[in-house]
């Protein structure tokens, strides 16, 4: 026996490592014998978690897969799932941040109650907690409910608000809504408003559908991806793997950004673009195209309206020097009856405010069109109205669509491109030239944009625009072509498409407005259009009425469509805040939304809470919406004291995804099923909960009343099942409701099963197929590798499942691929079907030659070349003679706070039907070139960080993401900085006429100055996820942003304004106050300042 | 390069990882040149007015780019001394016991015991785990200089225990000569293997000196050594003490200088600073102790005192001088960078070397 | 360690005695030109692994707050904006930037001087070009790693896939492998004494998992894999960018025959190593311990050797 040997076996020697050295292999040392009994015991914890439950991502609309490991019980690891189509395993900062955001030490588990005037939070239990809210909502609906305003039937309440949802389940949505709407509650508001709400107008009145045109997969088959108003890369940074495959391809990827990011880092062009001129800059493109002969010009006759004549009564921008015909200076509206198509007869059509126009006053009809109808077009164009219009196929008709399109931005010269947006000429050319020689019948470009383009007081227009665009140059519906609307929250495309809007009913039904008498009848007729899938839209709303109040639905009360309450004007976000302020709203509740930093003009917003009687706020921590009362920035000033806010708060825990099942919608429509994974602690609950119960206990307090005010509630469908020990509500059971079902009760499998007649009920008509055979499609996860590069066994997508929109346009007038390469949906006669790997967007078997009969309606009134179904015409609108506010083509207006007189319309500075709020906090800056104007000299834009949440409440809090972006910053060009002193590194205020905020200064080339008009314009950038609480802190730039939005949806400016900055700190304190007054003062600005329509 | 498209969709793997950023930007070659042209001219017309001057090398925001030890200078400059100290006297005892030096080989044996004593404490310290000090020896790695370290100091350490409590004690005389003997034979080692541990490492200003660095070792351990000698014995025994101060004091200058001069830039950083005031300091005393007491020692008690706690300073102010000098070596990236660039420019870069 | 045999390491982890648990050598192939700087692999790393959170410092390196590599931070996202084009790329920024300077210059005025405090300028480019570089660094689980040789108690060691880990329940916080790591990346956490750096997901790799930072990476810069076929995806991706117009495109690491072997992470580069904070010329310490021993066994014997002459001679 050897020594070694024979050591080995006493105990303390047998693992000694330098025995190994000497008896194994690894005689250095190095490995084997060095290993450790620990080390060689160690398991990955995914290995040994129980189960792994499938997720989505709860950040951003990409919709990543998430995998969880469950370890008894508890979620212990968070990964990106490697089926997923979208994102084939692969995760963002916030994505794998995501463990510490659900299950950091950072979330509260208490719920908490502050009483009025109180200076700290106590604790409550959850259930008195409830209770007292019920009793609240019950109280505060009785004391504000009106049946009637100025003699209009209305039977709401406007003392209640709610406002979140964009981070919420698709279920929890439809519950919210469906709850307050029973309740009269119509001030019922999410993130969608401030962030994509121009979207849905821009998109909708232009194909039909206000969600993106193709899905994050297919950019791979692009040509060429112009990124405009999107920093893809940070915003959606998964979704770009997509950008890179194309790239990979041989794509040409173009960014068209103010600043030099992390998508101009990998980009092959960066285009610097002064905020706020970016219509000009695609007007200019739509010039050169035009002017050039570089249309798709078989496409374009085939799929567009270009050769439709518009009336003789129209007059351009350019004939009227920056308006269009129909303007009325004096109430700021259009009437826009001349834009219509010639040979057909406008009943008024949706959006044109029909309505109150019939019955007269301009008052009413400011009211309808400042209800946010062009929203309404999310799943619906506009209607035209009625009769043939008039054509002409060879398009030289001087009235024909395409030759008012080409007048209108004749003017839009290269030259035009530089003095307006400041990009030199050459840059532009290879813009032009990288985009047409990239598009027609070979090759397919698209666009991919966000809240770059939406949040604009022209906003609809920017969309609109690049769709106008992709139009000529034939990019919709095909593969690798489109619109690439990436959108923000989790599920902020289901908030839409079921809102919490107060404009909107499920699958942008409109909500009825204001009316002296009217019935379902009427209401259809006004609202529904000819021809298109739109023309069934009573089965959607009876169905949804089905839905709401089941049995007590019937055709005799019109369905109840009478239980509705009803809109007059907007009632949107920023009007609430208005109404909160001036003390109409007593009750407010925040689900998943922090207006307190997230919001433009930030103090107003605050402002207005401080004027309630009761707040609720339900969220992971407390943010800055739940504490303003305490130490937020007034409270800081001594504008507000503590003992003088009478507001009561209550603090509700959220769960968290992992801890709930439900749905998101992605930015491309998919309906992505999370389920939950571990049981929330604490007093956390879902959302869903917490609507179900406040529903139960509202409505067990009314029971027994025969108030006809309290039947809506009543009679509403409210008996979900539950489950488990918290006696959480089926999540399951409330997407069966929305999907629907037929009379027998069984699951409905598609929308075209609808009916007009109560037999069918359906919470959403547009997500009608995703519960089809009483399977969850949503949650569908069959790996990517196992189906075509489709996927679409993977979720389910709105409509039918369809993943690329408008995908009839991929094929010929004789549904031929226009070209091999391209080919998507094509016509198989044979089969007599379309086919390929989607779902065609046309009726599966209406053959290319298919026209319609005179008599036909709906669907069937479109030929067999219509290839956007929702429109009232099949086509894809160049001009939309219908359903935008401010003009039937997009015009390049400045934004409202600017340092430039606009170089196109010297006389029309601003988008003349604007809308603006008014209160003395939202002030406005002097017009350029008046007194003061220099006093705010820089243009300013606010946008977001790959390593930040949107108003910070899920990053902020997270130490992992804080620690990446611990600060505010400001970025400033070196020019710039030298022209103000400031010093890298450094502190330096910013200031505008609402408030003054300091960051860090951060001098850097990505910046540069621009040659605007002649002279030269500094662009300032500023990240706007901070806010006083977390823990990364700072100011917030909603200080400095203000409320003049969008007239067709109410999206406020937060991307183009104008600023000044200085170097050091802000003043603290009541110095601060001061010292914005200073500025207003030298500024020379009243409350009138800056509201003019024309100059 | 356009990719196989069917009817089915995109066929072909292209991976979105092969994208070429920047492939079709246009300003190349296959570009229209406007840019390119335009560019060129300006770049010559105005290059002076933006001209900042070349830097000799960039790096990234100036920042390290190896991380600077976390050792406590007082622990391991400290340990280096002690461990030198320590070695050395062993080797200085043997010696005086051959010779019947009874003082001297009284005042290295306790010495050496103290000194490694207190090393060890001083090593122990340092660990950011002190309880895991065992953990040295769960494994013997010839590529490690502190694992080496470890095992010649396990011998090392209680032979010169057991020599000095057998000297102290006046026991077990026997195995105190062994012991004295053990002791001695691994003394020289103790004193110069730290010279390895330092050089072993990425820093340039210790990397670079791995040629000269265990001679400046031994021969300020050989100072320290026989400063203690003529600190604690009688003039009479510290003749070789006296003697030893020479050869170390002489031993220690010219390595340093050597090493110096063959260092590169990173010899600034025992120059300059702190580090350089030490070196500098350090070589006035060990070479003004070995010469006081060679000359002077002889005669006087306290000359001789004062001239070996000059050499046992100057020993010591070696050991931090070459720890600063390290440290600072290792905070600028230029140290780095510099060599290795030239060493590249000069075609010599490692790539090219075998690892012979 | 083969510097002592003299030998050039191919299989680092034959040498560190795996024999047949030996698996193929794993690595990271990080190619720059593809990199966002999401710093996903940052945070997916930090939740793997369960590492504080280190620090809300605002440093102004761009957009880089992380600043390097240590014991808390085992990926590491740089950011370095630069006067310099990447192939054809053309950044908007700096024509505008040129137009607005020749309008301004036309009129008179002085030219802004683009040097900044921390975004140094690049002093060969004028403010013409201008690109934006991004790159994740990572321990580079060197051929022959420095750490691995130095650690004195057997802390970390070599795995079975080739990797450089260490192992937490025996590093005694000595700090050795600090200085002796050319690249600066493993460091000590003084909280805790002990040091920490990248295992390459060593827990991962042996349940056949990808690590957790390449399995994140939305664009793939990260890619895991076998090493020599890593190798041969980055040989093949620099002739394919040069080919495209990046000239600057180069490896850095991923050569057997460098300083330190190869590393097991290497990296595509669009400029120096430097820029990025990477030593050009990394060399593993231990090349040259074999003739460290035996000048320091010189010098030990020539202490002795003194020594004994000292004693040499009369007794005075
Ligand atoms: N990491 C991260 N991802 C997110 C979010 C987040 O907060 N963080 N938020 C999510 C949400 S809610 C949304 S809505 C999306 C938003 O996604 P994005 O719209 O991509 O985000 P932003 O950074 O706000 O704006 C995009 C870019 O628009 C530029 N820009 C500003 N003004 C203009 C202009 O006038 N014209 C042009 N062309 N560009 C302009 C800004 O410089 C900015 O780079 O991102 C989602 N994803
Ligand atoms: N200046 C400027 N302002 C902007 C923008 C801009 O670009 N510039 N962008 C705008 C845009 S696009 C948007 S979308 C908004 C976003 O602004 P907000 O929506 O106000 O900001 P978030 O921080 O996303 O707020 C959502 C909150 O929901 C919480 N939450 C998440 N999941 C759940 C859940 O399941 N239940 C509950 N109850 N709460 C949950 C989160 O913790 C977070 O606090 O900001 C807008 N404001
Ligand atoms: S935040 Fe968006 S991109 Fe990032 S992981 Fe989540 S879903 Fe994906
Ligand atoms: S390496 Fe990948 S994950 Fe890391 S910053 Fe770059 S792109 Fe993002
Ligand atoms: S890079 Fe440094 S820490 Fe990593 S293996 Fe190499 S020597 Fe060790
Ligand atoms: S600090 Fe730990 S890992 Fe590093 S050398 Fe010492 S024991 Fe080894
Ligand atoms: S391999 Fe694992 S440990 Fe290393 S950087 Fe990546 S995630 Fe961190
Ligand atoms: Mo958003």
């Amino acid at each position: 026996m050897s020594v070694q040997t024979w050591l080995g076996r006493i105990p303390p020697f047998g693992s000694w490592p330098a025995l190994r050295q000497l008896t194994g292999e690894d005689r250095l040392g190095l490995g084997a014998a060095s290993r450790s009994p620990h080390t060689a015991a160690l398991r990955a914890r995914t290995a040994t978690a129980d189960s792994v439950v499938k997720s989505i991502c709860p950040y951003c609309a990409v919709g990543c897969g998430q995998d969880l490991y469950v370890r008894d019980g508890r979620v212990v690891q968070i990964e990106g799932d490697p089926d997923s189509p979208i994102s084939r395993g692969r995760l963002c900062p916030k994505g794998a941040a995501t463990l510490q955001l659900t299950t950091g030490d950072q979330r509260r588990q208490k719920a908490l109650y502050r009483p009025p005037h109180a200076a700290y939070w106590q604790e409550i239990d959850l259930r008195r907690a409830m209770d007292m809210l019920a009793d609240r909502v019950v109280r505060t609906r009785e004391d504000t409910f009106t049946w009637e305003e100025e003699g209009k039937r209305v039977r709401r309440t406007m003392g209640i608000a709610s406002l979140g949802g964009a981070a919420l389940d698709n279920e929890e949505n439809y519950l919210i809504k469906k709850l307050w709407t029973a309740l009269g509650v119509i001030q019922v508001e999410n993130q969608a408003r401030v962030c994509h709400s121009s979207t849905v107008a821009g998109l909708g009145t232009s194909f039909g559908r206000g969600g993106s045109t193709m899905f994050m997969q297919d950019l791979q088959n692009s040509d060429c991806i112009v990124i405009q108003g999107s920093n893809f890369a940070e915003a959606h940074p998964v979704g770009f793997q997509w950008v890179m495959e194309a790239k990979a391809r041989g794509a040409t990827v173009i960014h068209v950004d103010p600043r030099f990011t992390r998508t101009s880092a990998v980009a092959d062009i960066h285009v610097p673009i002064r905020a706020g001129t970016d219509i000009a800059f695609l007007g200019g493109i739509i010039n050169h195209v035009l002017s050039n002969g570089l249309e798709f010009r078989e496409w374009v006759l085939t799929h567009t309206n270009a050769s439709t004549l518009v009336t003789e009564d129209f007059r351009d921008t350019e004939d009227l020097d920056g308006v269009f015909s129909g303007f009325d200076t004096g109430t700021g509206h259009y009437d826009m009856s001349t834009w219509r198509y010639e040979g057909v007869d406008t009943k008024g059509a949706a959006g044109a405010a029909a309505p109150a126009e019939e019955s007269g006053t301009s008052e009413e009809t400011s009211s309808v069109k400042g209800a946010g109808r062009g929203e309404s077009h999310g799943s619906g164009g506009p209607s035209v109205g009625t009769g043939e219009p008039v054509r002409d196929e060879t398009l030289q008709h001087p009235r024909c669509v395409f030759q008012v399109v080409k007048r209108h931005f004749a003017r839009y010269t290269p030259e035009m491109v530089q003095d307006v947006c400041g990009i030199p000429p050459e840059l532009f050319a290879k813009v032009c030239d990288a985009l047409t020689q990239n598009s027609g019948r070979d090759k397919t470009s698209a666009f991919a944009y966000a809240v770059g383009w939406t949040q604009h007081t022209v906003g609809a227009q920017y969309i609109r625009a690049a769709c106008v665009l992709q139009l000529l140059l034939g990019n919709v519906g095909r593969p690798g072509g489109g619109i690439q609307a990436l959108r923000g929250h989790a599920s902020i495309q289901g908030s839409s498409d079921i809102p919490t809007l107060y404009n909107l009913l499920p699958g942008y039904l409109p909500m009825p407005h204001a009316h002296s008498t009217q019935t379902l009848d009427e209401f259809v007729e006004t609202e529904a259009s000819e021809r298109g899938f739109w023309g069934n839209m009573r089965s959607y709303l009876v169905s949804l009425l089905k839905a709401y109040w089941g049995d007590a639905a019937t055709a005799d009360n019109d369905f109840c469509f009478d239980y509705l309450p009803r809109v007059t004007g907007s009632h949107a976000t920023y009007e609430t805040a208005k109404a909160m302020k001036d003390g109409a709203v007593k009750g407010f509740l925040l689900m998943g939304e922090n207006p307190a930093v997230g919001n433009a003009d930030a103090k107003l917003q605050r402002q207005g809470m401080a004027k309630l009687d009761w707040l609720v706020v339900r969220d992971f921590t407390l943010i800055e919406s739940a504490t303003w009362w305490q130490d937020g920035p007034e409270v800081q000033t001594g504008e507000l004291r503590t003992e003088d806010v009478g507001t009561e708060v209550f603090f509700f825990p959220a769960a968290a995804h992992i801890e709930k099942s439900g749905s998101f919608t992605n930015t491309n429509r998919w309906l992505q099923w999370h389920h939950a994974a571990q049981e929330p602690q604490g007093d956390a609950r879902s959302d869903l909960w917490f609507m179900y119960h406040l529903g139960r206990l509202v409505r067990d307090r009314l029971a027994g009343s025969s108030n006809e005010r309290d039947r809506p509630v009543l009679d509403l469908t409210w008996d979900y099942p539950v489950e488990g020990p918290l006696d959480e509500p089926s999540a399951e059971a409330v997407l069966a409701e929305i999907n629907g079902y037929d009379a027998d009760g069984k699951h409905l499998s598609a929308y075209t099963q609808l009916r007009d007649d109560g037999s069918t009920s359906c919470g959403c008509w547009i997500y009608c197929g995703v519960y089809a055979d009483g399977v969850n499609q949503a949650a569908r996860r069959k790996p990517h590798t196992e189906q075509s590069w489709v996927a679409p066994e993977w979720a389910w997508a709105w409509p039918a499942n369809r993943r690329t929109l408008y995908n009839r346009a991929s094929a010929d007038a004789d549904g031929k691929p226009w070209s091999e390469r391209k080919a998507y949906i094509w016509w198989d006669p044979e089969q007599g079907r379309w086919a390929g790997e989607d779902v065609p967007d046309m009726q599966p078997d209406k053959p290319p030659s298919y026209r319609p009969p005179k008599e036909a309606r709906g669907p069937d009134a479109l030929s067999g070349t219509d290839a956007f179904i929702m429109q009232a015409d099949g086509q894809g609108w160049l001009f939309a003679p219908a359903g935008l506010l401010d003009g039937p083509l997009p015009t390049h207006y400045e934004p409202q706070d600017s340092p430039v007189v606009n170089p196109l319309y010297p006389h029309q500075q601003r988008n003349p039907t604007r809308s603006l709020l008014d209160d003395p906090q939202n002030v406005l800056h002097p017009d350029p070139g008046t007194p003061g104007a220099e006093t705010f000299p820089f243009v300013l834009t606010t946008y977001r960080l790959v390593e930040h949440f949107t108003g910070g409440g899920m990053s902020r809090t997270v130490p992992y993401l804080s620690e990446l972006q611990p600060e505010l910053f400001v970025e400033v060009s070196p020019e710039l900085a030298a022209e103000r002193g400031l010093e890298h590194g450094d502190w330096a205020t910013v200031v505008t006429a609402r408030n003054a905020i300091e960051a860090r200064v951060m001098v850097t080339q990505r910046m540069t100055p621009l040659l605007v008009d002649g002279g030269v314009v500094h662009q300032i950038g500023l990240p706007y996820h901070w806010g006083p609480n977390g823990y990364s802190r700072g100011d917030s730039a909603n200080e400095l942003t203000s409320a003049a939005m969008d007239p067709n949806v109410h999206i406020q400016e937060t991307k183009a304004l104008s600023a000044d900055i200085r170097p050091g700190r802000r003043p603290r304190g009541p110095e601060l106050p001061r010292y914005v007054e200073e500025y207003r003062q030298r500024a020379g600005i009243t409350r009138e300042t800056g509201r003019g329509t024309r100059r | 390069m356009s990719p196989e498209v069917t009817r089915e969709g995109p066929q072909d793997d292209r991976p979105g990882r092969e994208a070429t950023v920047g492939s079709a930007g246009g300003r190349g070659p296959g570009g229209d040149g406007r840019w390119g042209e335009g560019r060129r001219k300006r770049r010559g017309r105005r290059g002076e007015a933006l001209m900042v001057p070349r830097a000799e090398f960039t790096s990234y925001y100036g920042r390290p780019v190896i991380k600077e030890p976390v050792w406590e200078e007082r622990d391991i400059a400290g340990y280096f001394f002690l461990g030198g100290l320590a070695g050395a006297s062993s080797v200085l005892a043997a010696g005086a016991d051959l010779t019947h030096r009874s003082t001297l080989a009284r005042t290295a044996k306790v010495g050496s015991a103290v000194a490694i004593s207190a090393s060890l404490v001083a090593l122990v310290h340092d660990l950011g785990r002190p309880e895991r000090f065992l953990n040295m020896l769960r494994v013997v790695k010839p590529t490690s200089p502190m694992s080496v370290g470890t095992w010649i100091v396990s011998a090392y350490a209680p032979a010169a225990l057991v020599a000095a409590a057998s000297t102290v004690t006046g026991k077990a005389r026997p195995v105190g000569a062994l012991a004295t003997a053990a002791a001695a034979a691994a003394g020289p080692a103790v004193a110069a293997y730290t010279a390895v541990l330092v050089s072993n490492t990425a820093v340039p200003a210790w990397h670079d000196g791995h040629r000269e660095m265990p001679f400046v070792f031994a021969g300020s351990s050989t100072c320290a050594a026989a400063g203690l000698g003529m600190l604690g014995a009688s003039l009479t025994d510290a003749g070789p003490a006296r003697r030893a101060a020479v050869v170390g004091a002489m031993t220690e200058v010219v390595a340093t200088r050597l090493m110096k001069a063959r260092m590169g830039v990173a010899r600034e950083t025992y120059e300059t600073g702190s580090a350089g005031r030490l070196m500098t300091t350090a070589e006035r005393l060990v070479a003004g102790g070995a010469l006081v007491g060679a000359i002077a020692g002889r005669r006087s008690r306290v000359v001789s005192a004062a001239a070996g706690a000059a050499l046992m300073a100057g020993s010591a102010c070696t050991r931090f001088g070459v720890f600063r000098a390290g440290v600072a070596s290792a905070k600028d990236p230029r140290y780095t960078v510099e060599p290795q660039r030239a060493r590249l420019a000069s075609g010599a870069g490692s790539t090219q070397q075998s690892h012979a | 360690m083969s510097a002592l045999r003299g030998a050039r390491l191919t299989d680092p982890a034959a040498e560190a005695g795996w024999g047949a648990q030996e698996r193929p050598r794993m690595g990271f192939f990080t190619d720059t030109s593809v990199c966002i700087g999401c710093k996903a692999c940052e945070v997916a790393c930090k939740e793997w692994n369960a590492i504080p959170e280190d620090g809300l410092d605002f440093t102004g390196m761009s957009y880089d707050n992380t600043a390097a590599l240590g014991a808390s931070t085992w990926r590491h996202v740089a950011f370095i904006e630069q006067n310099a084009p990447v192939g054809n790329q053309e950044a908007g920024v700096a024509r505008a930037r040129e137009q607005v300077a020749q309008v301004e210059e036309a009129q008179g005025a002085q030219r802004v001087d683009l040097g900044m405090p921390g975004i140094g300028p690049d002093p060969a480019g004028g403010s013409q070009d201008f690109r934006w570089l991004m790159s994740s660094d990572v321990c580079k689980h060197c051929t022959h790693a420095a750490c691995l040789d130095v650690c004195p108690t057997g802390a970390l060691i070599r795995t079975e896939f080739g990797t450089v880990v260490v192992q937490e329940d025996v590093c005694n916080g000595c700090g050795y492998c600090v200085p002796a790591c050319p690249y600066g990346v493993i460091d000590q956490r003084p909280e805790d004494g002990r040091v920490f750096k990248c295992t390459l997901c060593y827990d991962r790799l042996g349940e056949g998992m990808e690590p957790a930072c390449a399995k994140s990476c939305p664009t793939e810069s990260i890619q895991f894999g076998e090493i020599d076929e890593l190798r041969e995806r980055a040989q093949a991706r620099v002739e394919q960018l040069h080919g495209a117009g990046v000239t600057q495109a180069r490896l850095y690491g991923e050569d057997p025959g460098d300083g330190v072997g190869g590393a097991g992470a290497f990296f595509l580069l669009l400029d120096q190593p430097e820029v990025y904070g990477l030593p050009p010329d990394p060399v593993v310490t231990t090349r040259d311990l074999p003739r460290m021993w035996r000048t320091a066994g010189i010098a030990a014997l020539g202490l002795a050797a003194g020594f004994a002459a000292c004693f040499a001679g009369r007794r005075r």
